[in-house]
């Protein structure tokens, strides 16, 4: 089935002239339209572009074929998805938001330009939390994702329609972004890789923003050696964004099969008592397998990680507070009308946003207000300089550490939507790598009893990319669990 | 540590929120919740410990002074709910 190849073997076939951009394109609209009414993992899907840009990038690949000493670009006639936090000109960007439901993108973000220069085939945008705040897609303006592997689950968030559009098939990867893992968590709770960029790695700029010392942009695949492609495109400095590194991308690949001389750390802080066993049990399993593989596993400890979850949950909210306020109905959105400027703030902010985005938008107030400032949000950024050490700690004496994604396998919908405390600990294993700005990579290894994905998480320095992809591929290349695919 | 209802409101008019009596109630409960969980805090000892504030080592991050393409007015106003010539329209600021 064409929906079920990984872009490199897509692109190989591209290549060879054996499969065209159109039958590949439709074979995922195709799939796509079936498939939505049980899944919904898009707000907006873009058939028309896609199928432009698909005969385009045949046209190129005839050509290419002619001449091959001509350029061609890295996606040409890839189908992909991209998260609707991201611009894309001409196009709906809603940020999974009511207050955003009319508007049309006026420009598009660099990473989704570069995935455009590429070649790539854009499917659609897909669903989110709310301006990218949430663990679980649950809220979206828009209707919950639901799991490819069981519909009545989550497929985890905020980039779950993303992770869900990849498992099933609808495309062959996806741009996600992740504040606190919401690429890695929706990653692993649906069956796929995905890649948590480090800070300031890949630009930002057209990306509507939730943390800004937090917020990444991050890739969805089937395979490892995917989302080592389109990071490879999307990564590196842009003059729009002034936090991105000026660093250059290193190569990636190729790797050798085995992880001799990697030491590989564990962290005992991430196997806590409350906590499915069979996610433990697999996550161990993975770490003997990279043993196996020939790396050396070091028990490490990160003394800090018990206060990222609420030093996470006060910066972020903050960060937020602030971001948000731009929201008001007057530059974009509908407007909710009233006599005084004042009162068109509040309405139109009290009826457009969701609960999530509230509840985060006054705890963020909070804990910027005067009285509470440097109790809350001053103390959150003391202790994070805490967490970050920990992380420089332990990569002086280890080269990459690896841990679960998330402490569960994909929950019921709605199981924790009352409980905002219980859905914010789904992020316990996520947030410290966010909080210190690294690099994290969710990679399949293994099922619950249940049939559903588990995750296990490698994690590298800022700018370590290389170092946990080249592991992630070795674990992979010696297991199968990536090529498992959900029954739809 | 719960929060007053008049402390919620106070947040709600700080962060231009309106918002219904059923959620004032809500909110109160929930975050008084989180601000207890947060509370934890308060035990890590951060004396001598810098806050972090920006996540990058670059400072002041310039371009040359040089005029580039950008939007045009009638494209940055395309999505306002209410524009007059090159203008967002609003209601009175000042009674």
């Amino acid at each position: 089935m064409l929906t079920t190849l990984t872009l490199s073997e897509a692109a190989a076939r591209l290549r060879a002239g054996d499969l065209s951009s159109q039958e590949l394109t439709d074979a995922c609209l195709t799939r796509l339209a079936a498939l939505e009414p049980t899944l919904h993992a898009f707000i907006t899907p873009t058939p028309e572009l896609a199928r432009a840009a698909a005969r385009a990038a045949d046209a190129r690949l005839t050509a290419w074929r002619r001449d091959p000493a001509q350029p061609l670009p890295p996606l040409t006639g890839l189908p992909l998805a991209i998260k609707d936090v991201l611009c894309l000109a001409g196009t709906r960007t809603t940020a999974g938001s009511r207050i955003l439901e009319n508007f049309i993108a006026p420009y598009t973000a660099t990473a989704v330009q570069r995935v455009l220069d590429a070649g790539g085939v854009i499917v659609g945008k897909t669903n989110c939390d709310e301006f990218a705040m949430g663990s679980s897609t649950e809220n979206s303006a828009y209707g919950v994702t639901r799991n490819p592997w069981n519909p009545a689950r989550v497929p985890g968030g905020s980039s779950g329609g993303s992770a869900a559009a990849v498992a099933a098939g609808l495309c062959l990867g996806a741009l996600g972004t992740d504040t606190g893992g919401s690429v890695r968590q929706p990653a692993a709770l649906c069956g796929v890789a995905g890649l948590k960029t480090s800070y300031g790695r890949v630009s930002r700029y057209g990306l509507i923003a939730y943390g800004s010392s937090l917020d990444s942009i991050g890739p969805l695949a089937r395979s490892v050696a995917d989302v080592a492609l389109l990071f490879a495109v999307i990564a590196g400095h842009d003059p729009r964004d002034a936090t991105t590194w000026p660093d250059p991308v290193p190569a990636l690949a190729p790797w050798p099969a085995d992880l001799a001389g990697v030491r590989v750390g564990v962290p005992r802080e991430y196997f806590l008592p409350g906590m499915q066993p069979e996610v433990e049990q697999a996550v161990r399993a993975a770490i003997a397998t990279l043993a196996d593989l020939g790396a050396q596993v070091v028990p490490i400890t990160l003394p800090h990680t018990e206060y990222a979850l609420p030093v996470y949950y006060l910066i972020a909210p903050a960060e937020a507070s602030a971001n948000l306020a731009r929201f008001d109905g007057v530059r974009y959105g509908p407007r909710a009308e009233a006599d005084a400027l004042w009162d068109v703030y509040e309405a139109t902010r009290g009826a457009r946003f969701g609960a999530e985005v509230k509840r985060r938008i006054m705890l963020g107030t909070y804990a910027l207000s005067a009285g509470y400032h440097d109790a809350y949000y001053g103390q959150a950024q003391k202790v994070r300089t805490l967490i970050k050490a920990d992380f420089d700690n332990a990569f002086q004496q280890v080269d990459l550490i690896a841990c679960p994604v998330a402490p569960t396998t994909a929950f019921p919908i709605g199981a924790k939507t009352d409980d905002p405390l219980a859905m914010y600990l789904e992020d316990v294993f996520t947030l410290p790598p966010s909080l210190a700005g690294i690099c994290g990579l969710a990679v399949p290894c293994g099922f619950d009893a249940a049939g559903l994905p588990i995750g296990l998480q490698l994690l590298g320095p800022a700018l370590g990319e290389a170092q946990i992809l080249r592991a992630g591929q070795a674990y992979e290349q010696a297991t199968a669990w990536h090529r498992q695919r959900p029954h739809l | 540590m719960t929060l007053s209802l008049a402390e919620i409101e106070h947040i709600a008019a700080l962060a231009r929120l309106r918002l219904t009596d059923a959620e004032k109630a809500r909110y109160r409960e929930q975050l008084s919740a989180v601000l207890d969980y947060m509370a934890r805090l308060r035990q890590v000892d951060t004396t001598h410990i810098a806050p972090t504030a920006a996540m990058l080592p670059l400072q002041t991050v310039l371009r040359r002074d040089e005029v580039q393409p950008s939007l045009s007015p009638a494209e940055l106003l395309a999505n306002a709910p209410a524009a007059d010539g090159d203008t967002f329209r609003v209601p009175p600021v000042l009674e």
